[in-house]
């Protein structure tokens, strides 16, 4: 009864017992990864690369390949419902504005400047 | 009153109510957290040339605290992943460590917290400035005491880390202290919060990060200790507290992939 509950369980969330061992592998290859990543970041900012703005570049782009591995597969966001892709759509879309307004507050021409 | 969709999905959305509320709620962490990094792009934009700090926290400890993250995001899928295949002893051991990792990490950034609040700057009248480590210990009024520190002559050399050659145990008479112009004592500051704006966004968001690695550490442990019984009851239920729990360890862990390298490294 009680492995029955768990195997309907997994079933039911699409997770076969021998589907959660084959994820247990990706978890542990993506873990590996991660931390290939800090390394590589950690180095790629001590990396004189001619210019700052390239080390800040390189750190975000190797940050967010790190972010896209812990969504994608820690979160499962890479095999989700519609309803979650729905939501991170429109968090997509909010921070996106946030960030367009915070480059645009950086352009001065176009600050008012209050008496 | 039964919590509908507690535990089976809505036919619906395919999904159990808890998943998608710790989805929303996470969604509003995202504009929490980009609001705050939002205001770090601002203060750094416009901090004056050779005023914004460079590599002076501890990289190593940064990344240890990084690889401690990844480590406990990998034993909360592990975790998750077993009771799945119904090994409660395996999801016992793999949330342990997560809870051992959460420790661990709270330990060395409080030690990284530690190294800041001992870590003084003082300015003589001379206009040299004077920074470096303090020993709370030792304590004497005539004096002001670094245990190991380096005199500059200007704030810009203070932007980047010293030379470790050139620290030495340094006692500063208080009377070759400047007083501060507001005459509320001498000018001596600690590398806290009112330091900078570096140091401002840096105890902020780092502040913020800890308070949820302490939040999720208490539902991971009260889910793996006190509420353990519930797996006995209703295993269906008890998964789906692990996964949403570990949807919220997960998002910590990618809240600090960003902060390291921004506060750490750039």
């Amino acid at each position: 009864m009680h492995e029955t509950t768990i195997e309907q369980a997994a079933a039911g969330d699409g997770h076969s017992i021998a589907e959660a061992k084959k994820h247990m592998r990706t978890y542990a290859i993506v873990g590996v990864a991660l931390a290939i990543g800090t390394g590589l970041t950690v180095w790629a900012a001590f990396i004189n690369f001619g210019s700052r703005e390239i080390n800040i570049i390189a750190a975000l782009i190797i940050a967010s390949t790190k972010g896209f591995l812990v969504a994608g597969f820690f979160m499962h966001l890479i095999s989700e419902k519609k309803l979650i892709y729905s939501v991170m759509v429109c968090t997509v879309f909010f921070f996106a504005a946030l960030m367009f307004l915070t480059l645009m507050s950086m352009q001065h021409d176009n600050i008012v400047h209050m008496r | 009153m039964e919590i509908p969709y507690a535990v089976k999905a809505r036919p619906d959305t395919g999904l159990y109510n808890a998943k998608v509320g710790i989805w929303l709620f996470l969604a509003s962490e995202v504009m929490l957290f980009g609001a705050l990094f939002s205001s770090y792009i601002l203060l750094r934009v416009n901090a004056d040339p050779g005023t914004w700090p460079l590599h002076l926290l501890n990289v190593k400890l940064g990344a240890l605290n990084t690889i401690v993250l990844i480590l406990s995001s990998v034993t909360v899928v592990f975790g998750w992943a077993s009771l799945k295949m119904n090994k409660f002893g395996s999801y016992k051991v793999f949330q342990g460590i997560t809870i051992l990792c959460a420790l661990t990490f709270l330990g060395i950034k409080s030690v990284e917290y530690r190294d800041k609040f001992h870590h003084y700057e003082v300015q003589l009248k001379n206009n040299t400035i004077v920074d470096g480590h303090i020993d709370p210990a030792n304590k004497d009024t005539n004096f002001f005491a670094f245990e190991s520190a380096r005199t500059v002559t200007n704030h810009a050399e203070l932007m980047s880390p010293p030379e470790e050659s050139a620290l030495k145990e340094i006692k500063v008479p208080m009377s070759e202290i400047k007083d501060r112009t507001d005459g509320k004592g001498k000018e001596i500051e600690n590398y806290g919060p009112w330091h900078s704006s570096y140091f401002a966004i840096y105890f902020v968001l780092t502040g913020l990060h800890a308070l949820h690695v302490i939040g999720g550490m208490i539902v991971i442990f009260a889910i793996w200790g006190p509420l353990a019984k519930v797996w006995k009851t209703d295993p269906e239920r008890y998964t789906n507290r692990v996964e949403v729990s570990g949807l919220f360890w997960h998002f910590v862990d990618l809240i600090w992939i960003f902060l390291f390298p921004v506060l750490y490294l750039l």
